[in-house]
Order: C-alpha cells, then sequence, then structure tokens
C-alpha cells in the first residue's frame, strides 16, 4: 500500500471538489474492494475521501412510485429492505448470491457498481494488464482464463465484472444518479458500465470528480416472475462463473416483457435488449426460452479455459426463465437447484 | 465409571477451549513487546532465472524502514547443506532464503524489509525494483512427465515401490474384465488459516525466544541453531498454539529464517509474518499423473494391479511420497507392479499436506477400482468386500489388527447402501441426479520415538511436559486424559505443557503419530511414578505394599493401591512424605519395536460412503451426506477424534471438487493466490457427516493401542466423490479437482 | 493514546469505543482495524487469516454488525463501538456461544474461532437464520480449513435453542 492523505467529506458538494482537484484522489465508501486493491498495490491512490458521512444512507420512495436507494446503504440494508423485497425481488435475491454477510454489511450501493474485475492478472500488479496499466498487453488472453469473458472481450481485454447486485439492476434497468463538478446527472444502467474496447482502463462512463450518489428503480412488472440464479466453484462465498438475473412479464402464458441480465460472462453485467424484444408475445415455455438462450450467446467466444461458459451460460438462462415463469425464483441459502 | 472421571475414552471437551474461544490463546505472531521490528518479505515474479538488478533505495529510504536485506548484503549463514537440514529434510539441498541471485521458483522470497511497523514493512517492499533475466519455466506435469526419473536418492526406505510380484503384465493380458486408466491431480496448497509467522523476542543476553508456527518445536530449534551456529541453550523455540497446518509446518519456513537473522543481525526483537498470497509459495500437494492398469476374472477376483504415478518436485530437491504401494496392500491381489518417479519443474519443493500420498494414491487406486467393480457387474462395495486381504501383501507382514471389514459393514448399514440402485444414472431426486459412491481408506499407524516427563503431586495434581505439538489435533486434552487415567485421577487435575523445545523430546507433529506416541510416553511416565512410588512404599516399615509388585498397583483417590483390593495402600502424601520429597517425576520414553515390525505392520482403515446430488442440467454437485467408518485402535476423546476424521473428510471434498492451484504454464507462476479464487470448502459446502469408530482393539500398533487420526479422514474422499459422481451421472471423471464444468459436461442427455 | 512509529507522516485523530472502553487514537490513515487491535492494541484474539475479505477470521462487530476489520481503515470508524472477541467472554466468564462452541468442538486448531464466533453472534443478532442451511449459508463469509463446520452449525443451533436431531442425539449419548 501506498501512503495517502485522508480526508473525511462532511458534504457531497465538499467531497466532488475534492475528487475532482485530485486526479490520485480515490473515494472510500464501504472500502471492501479498493481496500483489497491498495493491499495488492492494485490501486494506490494518493489521496482518500471518506464519504461515509455523507447523507446517502436512506432508500426512499418518489412521487412516481420509483425508489431511490442512497449511494452509502448498504447491501444488507437494500436485500433485506421490505420495499425491496417486495417489489424488486431479484435484487435482494442477487445481493445475497454474492460475498459474505460480513461484505454485504460493509458493503454500499455506489460502492458495488463499481468493483473491479477479479481477473488474476489484473490483481497481481507484476504481470502485464491494459486495465491496470494501459498498453502492456492483456496477460489472461492465452493464460489462466477459466473466470474471463465470453462475451463482449476485446483484444486488449476479457475481464469480466464481478457484481451479483449490477446483474440485477441492469434486468431491472436502473438508473444510475451520479454527482459532478457539472452537477446532477442521470445516467441509464445500460451506459453506466462499457465494455473494455481500446480502453479497459475505464470500468464505466463515470467522470473523474463525479460520484454515485443513489440508484433508481421505476415500478416494474416482474415480482411475481423472476429469479437469480448463479452457478460458481463452491457453493457459496464465490464469484460467479456465470449468473443469470431473470425477469418475466407474463400474460395468459405469453410473454409480454422479458429481461435477462448475465453475470460473469462480460465487462459488464450483460443484456441485450434487442434481442429480448424479439420474444415478445411468444409463449413463456423452456423452448422459447432454450431460443432466448441461443439468441444472447450467438456472438460469445471462449478462450479455451472459459470455453464451458457458453453452454453453462445458456443453460443457465433456460433454466432461470423456467424458474421465474414458474414462480419458484432460486433462494440463496437453497443450494438445491429449484 | 471411566466416563465420570474425564479420563480414556470419554468425549472431554478441549482443556484448552475456553482459551481458543475467547481469543486470549496467543498464535505465533501474536507475541509482542515494547520496540519490536516487523519484518515483511518481497518475492520474485519469474519462476526460473536470474537476478539481474535489485533497487532497494525507495524502500531503504521509506519512513520507519530499518533495513532491506537482499542476496547482496544477507548476513552470512552455515555453508554446507547439512547445517540447512531440517529433522525431516529430503534428498537434496535445501532451499536458502537469500542466498544467491538465482530464482528456482515462483514467489521465492528475494527481500526482506525490516520496519518500525508492520504497515511500514509492507508498503516499503512494494517499492522495491528488480530486473530480471528469465528462463524458461516448466511447471505443467502432463507435460514434464515425459522427462520424469526414478528418485535416486529414496526419501525413505518404505517409500520406494515394493518389489513386483507374480506377473501382473500376464494377469491382465488374461484377464477377462480390465480398466487402463489415468489419473490427474492438480497441485493444492495447505491453506492453513493461521499465516505463517515468527516472533523473535531477544534477551539482553542474547538468547533467542522464538514463537514459531511449526510443527515441531524441536525442529526449527535445531534448523536455527544450524544456520546461524547457535547453541541450543540460547534458543528456544514455543509452539504453543497451531493455528492449523496440515503438514505445512513440518518443515521450516522462510519467516523463520528471516526473524532469526534480522533479530540477531540487528541485535533486535523481531517479528516476521507471511501474507496470505505468500502461503502460495510454500510447500504444497504436488501436482500428479498416474496410470493405473487393473483387471478381475470373472467372479471379481483381483488378478493384476499395475500403478505408475509421477509426481511434481522441484529443482533443488527430490521430494517423494507413497503413492504406489497402497495398490500393494490394499486389496488380495498375486499381481502387482508398481512404479514411482520424479518430474523436476520450476516450482518451490512441494511437501506433505494432509495423508501425503494416500491422498493421492487412493484417488486413482480407488476409482479404478470403481471402474473395474462396475466392469465385473458387481456392485463397487461388495467388489472391495470379495478382495479383502487380512495381511500385508507388499511385504509379507501381519497386521496388528484389521477391522476394515466393520467399517463396510457398520459404514453401509447406517448409509442404507443396500438401498442402492446398481446402475449408472438411476436414481434421481426431482430435478438431481443421485450418486452414491464408496471408497476403502489406509493410512500407516507409526510411533515416532516421544518423550514425556510426568509429575505427580502430593494433592493429587499432575503435570505433563514433553515437546509434542497440537495443531489443532487435540494433543493437549488427550494427554490430560492419559495422564488421569495413569494416575487415577480426573483430566481437570492435569497441566499439559507442549509446544516448547526446552521440554522432553519428541519428533514433529505429524503422520498422525502424536497420540500414539506422546500417549504412549505420558503413559509410560505414569508407569514410571506408580514403580517410583512403589519402591518409595516398600521403604516404609511394615509396609501394606511390601510384597506387591507394580503390575498389580493402581492409584485412586490419591492413594497407591492393589488394584483388586483398593483397601490395601498408602496415600501418596504419605509415600512422599516419607521421603521429604513434595512431587514424584516419571520420564516416560517410547522408540518403535524393531522386533515386532520384523512380523508386523499397522495401519488405520476407513470405509467412506458418500452421497451427491448434482442438478442433471446444470451440474451443481452437493456432497449430501458422507458417512465415514474408522478402525483406528483404542479412541481415546471421541469428540475431539471425531473432529479430526470431520476435518479429513472436508478437505478431501475440497480436493474432489474444488482445490486447484492454478499456474500459467507460459510464466510457470500461480495465478489464483489468494482465498477468492483457490476455493476451500465453505459452511455451505459442508452437509452432514456422520463419523463411525469401529470397535478395534490392537495391542501392538502402540502402547495405549492408539493409531492415529490425523490422516485417515481424507484419504478415500475423493475417490469416494468422484465415485458417487459417477453413479449419479455415468460419467467416469479422472481429472481432479471435479469442478462444475466438468460435471455440466459429463451429465447425461 | 499516540501510537508512536519514527516517520512524520500525518495522523488522523479516531475515538473509538472498544469493548466498552472509549479510546482515543493519533494514526496513520492507512491501518486498517485489524492491524490496529491486532497491533498498539493488543487485541490479539482477532485474527489475521488473509488480509482481504476472504476468509472472515478478522470478523468483529462494529456498531453490533459483523463486517471484516481487515477491510476497514480505523479511521474511517471514527464514534464506532467495536466488539471483539475479548468483549464477548473471557475463559473464566464465556458467552453462550462461546460455551457452546467449546461444547460441540465447533473448532480445532482455534485460529478461525474469534471470527467464528463474532459472526455467529452476528448472525443471532440479524436473526434471519431459521433453518441449518440457512445457518451454513449466513456462515459462509467464514472459512475453517480445519473443517468444522458440522459442529459449529450445531453450535449455533443450540444456542439459537433448537438443536439439530444430530447434535441432540450426540448430547444424550
Amino acid at each position: 500500500m501506498r501512503p495517502f492523505t485522508y480526508t473525511r467529506a462532511e458534504n457531497l458538494g465538499e467531497a466532488v471538489a475534492a475528487l475532482a482537484a485530485n486526479p490520485q484522489a480515490r473515494v472510500l465508501a464501504g472500502g471492501t474492494n479498493l481496500v483489497d486493491l491498495m493491499k495488492y498495490d492494485v490501486e494506490h491512490p494518493a489521496a482518500i475521501i471518506d464519504i461515509n458521512r455523507l447523507p446517502l444512507k436512506e432508500i426512499e420512495e418518489l412521487p412516481d412510485g420509483s425508489l431511490r436507494i442512497g449511494a452509502l446503504v448498504s447491501n444488507s440494508a437494500v436485500a433485506y429492505d421490505a420495499r425491496v423485497a417486495e417489489r424488486y425481488p431479484l435484487l435482494a435475491s442477487a445481493i445475497l448470491a454474492g460475498a459474505s454477510p460480513q461484505l454485504r454489511n460493509a458493503a454500499t450501493t455506489g460502492g458495488n457498481l463499481l468493483q473491479r474485475t477479479r481477473c488474476y492478472y489484473f490483481y497481481d500488479p507484476s504481470t502485464p494488464c491494459n486495465k491496470r496499466e494501459p498498453g502492456s498487453g492483456c496477460a489472461a488472453i492465452g493464460g489462466v482464463n477459466r473466470i474471463h469473458a465470453i462475451l463482449g472481450a476485446s483484444e486488449h481485454c476479457i475481464a469480466t465484472h464481478p457484481s451479483d447486485m449490477c446483474v440485477a439492476l441492469a434486468a431491472l434497468a436502473a438508473t444510475v444518479e451520479v454527482e459532478g463538478p457539472d452537477g446532477r446527472r442521470d445516467i441509464p444502467f445500460a451506459d453506466f458500465h462499457r465494455l473494455p474496447g481500446d480502453h479497459p482502463e475505464h470500468d464505466n462512463t463515470l467522470k473523474h470528480g463525479e460520484i454515485v450518489v443513489a440508484v433508481r428503480l421505476e415500478g416494474n412488472h416482474f415480482a411475481a416472475h423472476h429469479s437469480y440464479l448463479k452457478l460458481r466453484d463452491r457453493l457459496s462465498y464465490a464469484f460467479a462463473l456465470v449468473s443469470v438475473a431473470a425477469a418475466l412479464d407474463i400474460a395468459d402464458g405469453m410473454i409480454v416483457d422479458l429481461r435477462v441480465a448475465l453475470g460473469g460472462v462480460a465487462h459488464k453485467p450483460w443484456r441485450d435488449t434487442l434481442a429480448e424484444a424479439e420474444f415478445a408475445g411468444q409463449p413463456a415455455t423452456r423452448e422459447t426460452f432454450a431460443a432466448v438462450a441461443d439468441r444472447l450467446l450467438a456472438g460469445a467466444e471462449g478462450q479455451g479455459d472459459n470455453d464451458f461458459k457458453i453452454p453453462m451460460a445458456k443453460k443457465a438462462i433456460v433454466r432461470a426463465l423456467s424458474q421465474a415463469a414458474e414462480g419458484t425464483p432460486q433462494v440463496q441459502s437453497e443450494k438445491q437447484l429449484r | 465409571m471411566q466416563n465420570e472421571k474425564n479420563i480414556i475414552g470419554f468425549p472431554l471437551p478441549r482443556i484448552d477451549g475456553p482459551l481458543k474461544v475467547t481469543g486470549t490463546a496467543p498464535y505465533a505472531a501474536e507475541y509482542d513487546e515494547p520496540g519490536m521490528l516487523v519484518g515483511h518479505a518481497f518475492y520474485a515474479t519469474i519462476a526460473s532465472g536470474r537476478i539481474t538488478s535489485i533497487d532497494t533505495s525507495a524502500a531503504e529510504n521509506f519512513p520507519g524502514v530499518v533495513k532491506v536485506y537482499t542476496h547482496q548484503n544477507r548476513p552470512a549463514t552455515a555453508s554446507s547443506d547439512d547445517a540447512w537440514k531440517d529433522e525431516v529434510a529430503l534428498p537434496g539441498h535445501p532451499f536458502r532464503p537469500l542466498e544467491n541471485d538465482r530464482i528456482l521458483y515462483d514467489g521465492q522470497p528475494i527481500a526482506l524489509v525490516i520496519a518500525e511497523s508492520f504497515e511500514a514493512a509492507r508498503d516499503a517492499a512494494d517499492l522495491i525494483r528488480v530486473d530480471y533475466e528469465a528462463e524458461e519455466p516448466h511447471t505443467d506435469i502432463e507435460v514434464e512427465q515425459a522427462k520424469s526419473y526414478p528418485p535416486p536418492v529414496p526419501r525413505k526406505e518404505a517409500f520406494l515401490p515394493s518389489d513386483p510380484r507374480g506377473d501382473a503384465d500376464g494377469a491382465y493380458a488374461a484377464a477377462p474384465h480390465k480398466i487402463s486408466a489415468e489419473y490427474v491431480q492438480a497441485g493444492e496448497h495447505h491453506n492453513p488459516m493461521e499465516l505463517f509467522g515468527t516472533t523473535v523476542i531477544r534477551a539482553e543476553d542474547g538468547s533467542l525466544t522464538v514463537y514459531d508456527k511449526t510443527q515441531g518445536s524441536q525442529n526449527s530449534q535445531g534448523y536455527v541453531c544450524g544456520i546461524f551456529g547457535l547453541k541450543p541453550e540460547t534458543v528456544r523455540v514455543i509452539n504453543a498454539y497451531v493455528g492449523g497446518a496440515f503438514g505445512s509446518g513440518l518443515r521450516p519456513k522462510h519467516q523463520l529464517f528471516f526473524a532469526v537473522m534480522a533479530s540477531l543481525d540487528l541485535k533486535r526483537s523481531v517479528k516476521v509474518e507471511m501474507s496470505r498470497r505468500e502461503m502460495f509459495y510454500l510447500t504444497w500437494r504436488p501436482p500428479t499423473v498416474q496410470r493405473m492398469l487393473v483387471a478381475a476374472d470373472a467372479n471379481g477376483r483381483l488378478m493384476s494391479i499395475r500403478h505408475h504415478a509421477v509426481q511434481t518436485t522441484s529443482l533443488y530437491e527430490d521430494y517423494q511420497e507413497n503413492v504406489v504401494n497402497w495398490s500393494g496392500l490394499a486389496y488380495k491381489c498375486d499381481n502387482v507392479t508398481l512404479s514411482y518417479e520424479l518430474a523436476k519443474m520450476t516450482v518451490s519443493t512441494p511437501g506433505d499436506m494432509r495423508a501425503p500420498g494416500a491422498a493421492t494414491g487412493f484417488l486413482a487406486l480407488e476409482s479404478a477400482i470403481d471402474e473395474l467393480s462396475y466392469e465385473v457387474g458387481m456392485d463397487p462395495l461388495e467388489f472391495r468386500i470379495a478382495n479383502f486381504v487380512d495381511y500385508d501383501q507388499n511385504d509379507d507382514l501381519q497386521l496388528t489388527s484389521k477391522a476394515l471389514d466393520l467399517c463396510y459393514r457398520q459404514g453401509a448399514e447406517r448409509f442404507g447402501w443396500s438401498k442402492r440402485s446398481p446402475l449408472p444414472a438411476s436414481m434421481r431426486d426431482g430435478q438431481d441426479l443421485v450418486g452414491w459412491g464408496v471408497a476403502t481408506g489406509v493410512w500407516e499407524a507409526t510411533l515416532s520415538p516421544a518423550e514425556a516427563k510426568v509429575r505427580l503431586f502430593p494433592d493429587g495434581s499432575i503435570t505433563v511436559a514433553a515437546a509434542a505439538s497440537d495443531i489443532g489435533t487435540g494433543t493437549y486434552t488427550i494427554l490430560a486424559q492419559i495422564a488421569a487415567q495413569g494416575l487415577g485421577q480426573t483430566a481437570d487435575r492435569v497441566s499439559v505443557l507442549i509446544g516448547d523445545s526446552s521440554l522432553a523430546k519428541t519428533a514433529v507433529e505429524g503422520g498422525s503419530w502424536t497420540a500414539a506416541s506422546s500417549g504412549s510416553a505420558v503413559q509410560a511416565g505414569c508407569f514410571e511414578i506408580r514403580k517410583t512410588l512403589l519402591s518409595l512404599a516398600q521403604k516404609l516399615d511394615s509396609s501394606p505394599l511390601a510384597g506387591a509388585s507394580v503390575e498389580d498397583l493402581a492409584i485412586r483417590d490419591n492413594r497407591l493401591v492393589l488394584d483388586r483390593n483398593d483397601q490395601v495402600g498408602l496415600s501418596i502424601a504419605d509415600i512422599l512424605g516419607s521421603q521429604g520429597m513434595s512431587s514424584v517425576e516419571g520420564h516416560g520414553k517410547v522408540a518403535p519395536d524393531e522386533e515386532q515390525a520384523k512380523k508386523f505392520v499397522s495401519y488405520t482403515h476407513s470405509a467412506i460412503f458418500t452421497e451427491v446430488k448434482i442438478d442433471a442440467e446444470l451440474g451443481v454437485p452437493r456432497v449430501t451426506r458422507v458417512v465415514i467408518a474408522v478402525a483406528a485402535g483404542t479412541i481415546i476423546n471421541p469428540k475431539t477424534a471425531r473432529s479430526q476424521v470431520l476435518g479429513g473428510v472436508v478437505m478431501g471434498l475440497g480436493m474432489a471438487l474444488h482445490e486447484e492451484s492454478m499456474i500459467d504454464h507460459r510464466s510457470g507462476r500461480i495465478m489464483n493466490h489468494n482465498l477468492a479464487e483457490y476455493h476451500v470448502p465453505a459452511h455451505a459446502d459442508v452437509q452432514d457427516i456422520e463419523v463411525i469408530f469401529v470397535e478395534e482393539e490392537d495391542d501392538k500398533a502402540s502402547p495405549i493401542g492408539v493409531k492415529g487420526l490425523g490422516e485417515i479422514g481424507i484419504v478415500a474422499v475423493g475417490a469416494a466423490v468422484a465415485n458417487a459422481i459417477y453413479h449419479a451421472t455415468g460419467t467416469r471423471h479422472r481429472h481432479f479437482p471435479i469442478t462444475i464444468d466438468k460435471i455440466m459436461e459429463g451429465l447425461p442427455n | 493514546m499516540d501510537i508512536a512509529t519514527a516517520d512524520t507522516q500525518p495522523k488522523n485523530r479516531v475515538a473509538l469505543t472498544i469493548n466498552g472502553n472509549r479510546q482515543d487514537l493519533e494514526i496513520h490513515p492507512w491501518v486498517t482495524l485489524l492491524d490496529l487491535l491486532r497491533g498498539p492494541l493488543h487485541l490479539t484474539g482477532t485474527k489475521k487469516g488473509c488480509d482481504h475479505g476472504q476468509c472472515g477470521a478478522c470478523t468483529v462487530l462494529v456498531d453490533g454488525e459483523r463486517v471484516n476489520s481487515c477491510l476497514k481503515f480505523a479511521v474511517t470508524l471514527d464514534g464506532a463501538e467495536i466488539t471483539t472477541i475479548e468483549g464477548l467472554g473471557t475463559p473464566d466468564d464465556m458467552h453462550a456461544m462461546q460455551k457452546a462452541f467449546v461444547e460441540h468442538d465447533a473448532y480445532q486448531c482455534g485460529y478461525c474461532t474469534p471470527g467464528q464466533i463474532c459472526s455467529a453472534v452476528g448472525l443471532l443478532a440479524e436473526g434471519r437464520a431459521k433453518s441449518r442451511e440457512e445457518i451454513r449459508e449466513m456462515m459462509s463469509g467464514n472459512i475453517c480449513r480445519c473443517g468444522a463446520y458440522v459442529n459449529i452449525a450445531d453450535a449455533i443451533e443450540d444456542v439459537m435453542g433448537h438443536g439439530s436431531d444430530a447434535s441432540q442425539k450426540e448430547a444424550a449419548e
């Protein structure tokens, strides 16, 4: 770890100003990823701006019926919030699929969005990594890449986004509220994270100086038909090899609206809204779901060690959509799949 | 009555338990004194080559840093390999930290930062810059096995493959049922929860008290004295509490060397603790490739076994395990050929990890036996029973006992094996495929030389002192129970002092031998006490014990009495008082019985039954039930004994399903060097495990009838899980660990 | 208390209430709660197993909630109440969870144990685990390499007040 200066921000404006003023500054909230990365010398900020005292810890209902989750609300608090559990059970389930109770108690909503990849090479500063050190190369390509991307990767980076929560937020088409030197703006969830392309050093579209202040969720029709299905190398406390956030709006056995977001397969929570739209009006059956899976994975490419993720993702999509259709969402403490 | 007295056979809660659960049991890195310096190692980021330059200037200038050591300024140490060899060293050249510019393996320590705080040492180490001249690494066992060789110097005679018997090739060719298969097991790391750490407290006279994470305080002491030319009386090593080791603490680690080196050089007290990452650059269970050819006749009688193993070792030492000899003794078979070779790689020397050799060998043997049972068309359990053998065919020796038949029977009954549907992929539970698997386990029951000093006081209190270790095994507790039994007391009157090199000589704690060895030494010490007391009592005028012999005696209620009539006797206080003595000591010593070893050999046995449930579509595996029946002679404490076996099973589940140290063979580097990506079993992975200890009396395995339990729990788990997965899915997996992707790809359509 | 080091880098003031005792400290901002406890404060009951939130050995209760102390810079916790294993009980006066761990042999080497116990106390306070399966899931942030999981679940169920069949059977034996 490198020495840094520490500032405790007393209000949002102060935090934004301090962050904007120093390109080497980082915002610290729950710390579950940033402190981890600082200890591995992957992140070495010169200045830490502690935003834990900012008033961003509320979950509020907005007049339009949407729910606004403050950036500092802990993952646990979101997962166990009665309104979230009732209206967005997919989100609650995804959060509970991730990490451990201790980490969920500390980790925040905003921080979860900003989690960095678990790529072995990103985590090891002695190896080339374009995300960590632009231009140095990607050691994961041709290396140990069991946990890497099958969709949307580039020749510069095959890392995946590790969050479970974000997969549900992608499916639910959340909105990210950010505050920056130029004021507040909304970022649609699909536009928040990005694909690696030529600039894998950028995980997302946040500009330096901007701070996530809240995540908003609009009303939805998915509470009855949803499931978060996570597959991993052990039954708990492990990152996803593949995860699926599935949400359906079904009327008379036919799909009104279908959402599928994938975790563990791409640089961002993977969603293809054009593909989803093709299945509106079709019967909510396994046959349809298999077609959805084939469609979503059509462009998938394995890297060797992770080739299995393509069939795994397809099967997981079918299963998660089936669980959603039947109203039997996966319960994260139950290890037998439904 | 035994139960009331908290003695042998009673499930006494650990006597060190209250300290452990309140955080007051101190581990090696938890000792402190004002002004202590802290060290942090810096490690190589290539697997093979040379350091061409190393720049420590930024680290040296970092606030709080006292000194940075590299190969360029390391203080002089002993020059001969012999001086560097610890008591369980291997053939070859022991690794010497900071010896020269040569890099032998990924993560090799190449610098040590000493600072005034942990943070300063850690953070300064990040500023060290190194240039290397890298050479091609060699880390893939499946490639390097082409260059394998029989170890020129055996680690132990017993590890040499047993001589061939019969005609394995001919019998194989002639047999109607045969299996030929290759099994590959990934490298694994022990990952005890406690990080390797050493605290050296330096006294004003220069003597050192060394708190070391080790499985043998006297081994660490000897190692330090050898390297630095110190007199044993100036170095005392303490390992009172050891936060797990599983074999990783048998040989001294570099943090011990570093802490002592810096303490001697700087004349200060020094602490060095590893990071979790460094724990992946140490001793490990070596990647292994095994070839099995097994054959049976039409009735399921084993006709031929050929077992060839190639294991990974380092460039500088020839680590060896007994992988293949199990195949010559587990079942009756008259045609056996066993062979064992090593492949040198640019890796750190492997080391013993829970049931070394057996956990690996049985993975292949018990998978192949299972495959053969299906080939013959017999129930896998019946097949094993049909090939039961009651002597050691490798060396033509009798067994001291073998209640494996009881393990099969009681385990099968508890598990409900008779309800098993024979065909693979024929049992379902909703969406799950269900598979039941069985496997046999064997581990050697050995006695190592051990001593213990037992002291009895007139009030009935007892002390037991030995350099033995408790690495979570329950040594404190069982030694108290044995002493209590031997001196007619309850265990709460016994103070156990262990984990200190200044106490009675004891070998490293390993190989499941501590209970048998140190336990027998304590029992012998108690016998010595009774003998001494009798001779003292017989000096008294008109002693009621005048004509008694020591075999007739017992101690009850603080009295030395005739066992058959405890009205006849004398109080301990009176006996000691008559001689003006305040206590009496017995120095117990045990060693292997060489004469007996010419006729007998001793093993622990297990039969393990597992149920896996596998999602029929996605392949998610769950081990939902395990029943393990163990024959291990006398069980001193059923509570701690059960825990030993549970722990072995859980580690075996990791070996079967999750654990793999993943190497990038381009660079020769381990990439998942953390507990997020190296998956040891978590709570959610472990469901019901039932442990049965079958009755087994054995008066030859050790004087107290104990065979040992540290290893037997893990031996057969990997194969039992693989066999259950086969039964569930119809796909045989021969590459371990059997991760979810492999299972998914092998699901029936 | 000023935690002395030779360097002159700036320190920050932080007030923590640890096991009921208020401590006013001046520390470098890069000192984690775990290293503060184990080092300067000599509260070595909290264990370092990975230092990265991957094992749970460092679990303590911060304002009643279980967290990994290795991932918290102490300076960020100004004003917090922290309970470590030492604050739950002593060898002569153990907390019910500590007693249950001893009774059920819910440990072997003992190194992950303080974290397991703090986590279990946090679990009970949360009140969300109702079944053995839920206990296992919600204790999965605490790795035990000795493999004492079955006994840990027994101990927690015991304190929750409905021992499992297995643990009752064992107790009866």
